[in-house]
């Protein structure tokens, strides 16, 4: 199901050239009833709501809510439909995209927008200022690279026709540019409200979503509340959403248990998860689903011994996935490739490597290794990683490869995985969640050419100018009648990806959810792949 | 007393001085870069590049240290680089609850601690003593994860005595205060009862009861008042302690106190908001030792202070 509804979001994306129109055909739920509040709590402060800068999951999705692009999801799904743009027209030549923007549409300030505010908000995104960490996903729209080396302030790209209407040009075909206007780096903002509050923008968020913020209280609670214009028909159904932060997830679970709290946005605690799903009566309020996301080991393809590709597939043919899946509660599937399984372009029925420590140590051998291998394995210090990397040290030291764990904080890893100076690295805590639903997010910052430089995220070194061409050339296809042979050009690209060895992929985490009893809305909503916890927009309580 | 006030407050700031140096040396040289968390995994050189010199962080230490202490001098700690906040705004939205978790926590541990050792002094050598030793002992030792937890648990799901976590009411600062104060409360029992049997043995007390003056004014009048006095002077020691124990107990209560911050903040590298916190717990464990030294002589005229 999962995999029927990512293709059609790539159709969508790919939508035929002149001719593309509204694609929303989401029906709310005809059982929701408007009104109520919810309490949603989390762990750690929100960092900040100015949707050019807020890059982390948790205020990825309450961003979503305050704000909206030109592209929008259709709730639950990887679905594209249109946001604050009712229609739009792509070129014969897929580098002119023309939107028609919905009338009528008001900042929570009152003023309306315009295509002024789109031309101002992916200025303001692009320029580096702003310091925004998704500048680089525009990097498609002409102008870019002037608004990068600061000659231009306005992305030349991108003009408003008329207030209704905004052309952007590209400066090369990419299938994955609507996908691009659908993240909330590409929300529109009012320019007067940015400069009001200059640097405090994100403290003191105006957009058009289907919430206001209300109250921050630092360190304390965040209360969103109903955005009576909503320029969305009916939605949102709830009054008021309550975040409180500075919340252990173990406490929060015992305040959900006690009815204090409806959501607790940090998930159920990992040594809480085999109660609450062998208690029949809390497994039921927990709603499971699939994530963009897979677990992976990477290896340093430019220093021996993993310069060596025999090294590298015994390293992934040692590792024994199932039992790992175990050590998280059976929180994740087996992973065999680097796409999760609900991305288009995964490839079913490969095989990958499988587990055989015997095959593994003949490889080792033959690659003149038969005495053993001594490397490190970088892990992030929180649980459950270090415990996998404890498994994985196991599954590697029984094929002769002696692993040392290095146990770091989060940003510790990133650098020494940045800085190319760790051999093997667990990428749990920081695994590569999807930005959007395309297989081409999964190659360019972590596998391709442009991430294995100094402090990119290609932790594996590995640069195939081959395979950059071979990506390029996919998403230079944005012609829908060919988005088949694009998906199988990615197909390919992963597939030696694979051959290569450069990870050794470990699993796909699974999403669980947990809700109070009176939390209304289909199941898709709580486990919604750009919306995490849940969809705030169309979830309802029933008392 | 001026002479050696001034000659304190020199000390307070070459002290603190030292703190901000080492910090900040501690953060240059962790190797983790903030212009990569704040970059973010897309972001191109440039992009990092251009981050890190408005950032002024390519700059030489000496360069970088030297700006951070003209904008202390300015009272500008910085801008949080996670949560692009003043660092000043976010610490002090989160000192008020501070300081009343730590007001709590004194009046608990004064309360628990000094009834506890007065009892065990007066009952000396019995099962009562004892037992209350026993439970002091347990009270220090016991980690405050482990007590804020069993507490939340009893009090907060079984009994629904108290709310689980939060911040707000009386009831709300009742079980974090008891955590943080029963490890104090351990230290002053322990103190209060040794202090009161060694004052219980001075020749003033016998001769009060010789006066034929009841046991009971001869505890309270007599011998509390001298017994008390190493204890007061704790008090300012005390915050030093607290400033270890709010971390912990804001963090299992959902206290949003300053720990709390702090604990967040280390765990992102938020190296701004680390060095902040840093500094005011400095600054009130120096204050904390200052008022210590300087309460002592007005309740006990035997110190003087040079």
């Amino acid at each position: 199901m999962k995999r029927l509804l990512a293709s059609t979001a790539l159709m969508v994306a790919l939508a035929a050239p002149a001719l593309a129109q509204d694609q929303d055909t989401y029906t709310p739920d005809p059982n929701a009833t408007p009104g109520g509040s919810i309490t949603i709590t989390y762990k750690d402060d929100v960092a900040t709501l100015d949707p050019a800068i807020g890059y982390d999951w948790q205020n990825w999705s309450m961003i979503k809510s305050l704000f909206d692009g030109l592209m929008d999801y259709v709730p639950g799904t990887t679905d594209l439909r249109p946001g604050l743009a009712e229609s739009y027209e792509i070129s014969e030549d897929g580098l002119t995209y023309t939107f028609h923007l919905r009338p009528g549409v008001k900042f929570h300030n009152g003023r309306e927008m315009t295509a002024e505010d789109v031309v101002y908000s992916l200025s303001r995104v692009t320029n580096p200022a702003t310091q925004s960490p998704g500048a680089g996903f525009f990097g498609m729209i002409e102008g870019f690279d002037a608004m990068m080396d600061g000659s231009a302030t306005t992305l030349s790209g991108v003009t408003a026709v008329d207030p209704q209407t905004v052309q952007i040009k590209l400066s090369r075909p990419d299938a994955t540019f609507l996908h691009v206007m659908a993240l909330n780096f590409a929300s529109v903002v009012p320019r007067e409200a940015v400069e009001a509050a200059g640097e405090d923008f994100g403290r003191q968020p105006v957009g058009t979503g289907a919430f206001r913020l209300a109250e921050w209280t630092l360190g304390q609670r965040l209360v969103f509340e109903k955005n009576p214009d909503y320029w969305r028909e009916g939605v949102p159904y709830l009054d008021q959403i309550t975040f409180e932060v500075g919340q252990e997830p173990v406490v929060a679970l015992l305040r959900l248990q006690n009815g204090e709290i409806d959501v607790p946005g940090d998930g159920i605690p990992p040594a809480k998860f085999q109660e609450v799903m062998n208690d029949p009566a809390q497994a039921e309020h927990v709603v499971q689903g699939g994530q963009l996301q897979t677990g992976y080991i990477t290896m340093n393809v430019t220093q021996p011994p993993f310069d060596n590709v025999d090294v590298r597939r015994a390293v992934n043919m040692a590792i024994n996935k199932d039992r790992i899946v175990q050590i998280i509660n059976g929180r994740a599937i087996p992973a065999n490739q680097p796409l999760p399984p609900s991305m288009p372009g995964y490839t079913e029925g490969q095989e990958g490597y499988a587990y055989d420590p015997e095959g593994a140590k003949a490889l080792l051998a033959q690659a003149g290794f038969a005495d053993g291998i001594d490397t490190e394995l970088y892990v992030m210090n929180t649980d459950p990683n270090p415990r996998i990397a404890q498994a994985i040290q196991q599954d590697l030291a029984a094929v002769g490869i002696n692993a040392s764990i290095q146990s770091l904080a989060q940003a510790n890893v990133i650098e020494a995985g940045g800085a190319g100076t760790a051999p093997m690295i667990w990428s749990g805590g920081m695994a590569w969640i999807a930005d959007f639903p395309d297989p081409a997010n999964f190659y360019y910052p972590i596998l391709g050419c442009a991430g294995a430089v100094e402090g990119g995220w290609n932790w594996s070194k590995y640069c195939n100018e081959e395979l950059d061409a071979m990506a390029t050339q996919a998403d230079s296809i944005s012609d829908p009648a060919r988005s088949e042979e694009r998906l199988k050009l990615w197909s390919d690209v992963y597939a030696k990806v694979m051959e290569d060895a450069v990870w050794a992929p470990v699993f796909n985490e699974e999403r669980y959810t947990m809700k109070s009893a009176r939390m209304g809305g289909d199941d898709s909503l709580y486990v919604d792949p750009v919306s995490i916890p849940v969809n705030y927009d169309y979830v309802y309580v029933t008392e | 007393m001026a002479g050696y006030l001034l000659r304190r407050l020199v000390q307070s700031v070459l002290i603190l001085l030292g703190v901000t140096l080492v910090t900040f040396f501690l953060l240059y040289v962790l190797p983790a870069d903030p212009v990569r968390q704040i970059a973010g995994r897309s972001a191109t050189a440039e992009t990092v590049e251009s981050i890190r010199r408005q950032l002024g962080l390519d700059q030489p230490f000496w360069v970088q240290y030297g700006r951070y202490l003209w904008n202390l001098l300015h009272l500008d700690l910085g801008r949080s680089y996670l949560q692009r906040s003043n660092v000043s705004e976010l610490i002090w939205a989160r000192l008020p609850p501070t300081l009343l978790l730590m007001a709590g926590a004194i009046v608990c541990e004064l309360i628990l601690g000094l009834t506890m050792g007065i009892v065990a002094a007066l009952r000396r050598g019995t099962a009562t003593d004892n037992g209350l030793m026993i439970a002091s002992f347990v009270g220090v030792s016991a980690p405050q994860f482990v007590v804020g937890l069993l507490m939340l648990y009893l009090f907060g799901v079984r009994l629904h005595w108290l709310p689980i976590s939060g911040y707000g009411t009386f009831a709300h600062l009742v079980l974090p205060s008891l955590t943080l104060g029963i490890l104090g409360a351990g230290w002053y029992s322990r103190m209060m009862r040794s202090s009161m049997v060694e004052v219980m043995r001075q020749d003033f007390i016998r001769t009060a009861r010789a006066k034929g003056l009841a046991r009971r004014r001869v505890i309270l009048r007599h011998a509390l008042p001298n017994a008390i006095l190493p204890i007061i002077a704790m008090i300012g020691i005390d915050i030093g302690i607290f400033m270890g124990g709010i971390v912990v107990v804001e963090s299992v209560f959902g206290w949003p106190g300053i720990g709390q911050l702090a604990w967040q903040a280390i765990q992102r590298v938020d190296i701004p908001i680390i060095m902040g916190v840093t500094l005011v717990s400095a600054v009130a464990i120096v204050l904390g030792n200052l008022l210590a030294d300087l309460v002592t002589p007005l309740i006990d005229p035997r110190i003087r202070l040079r």
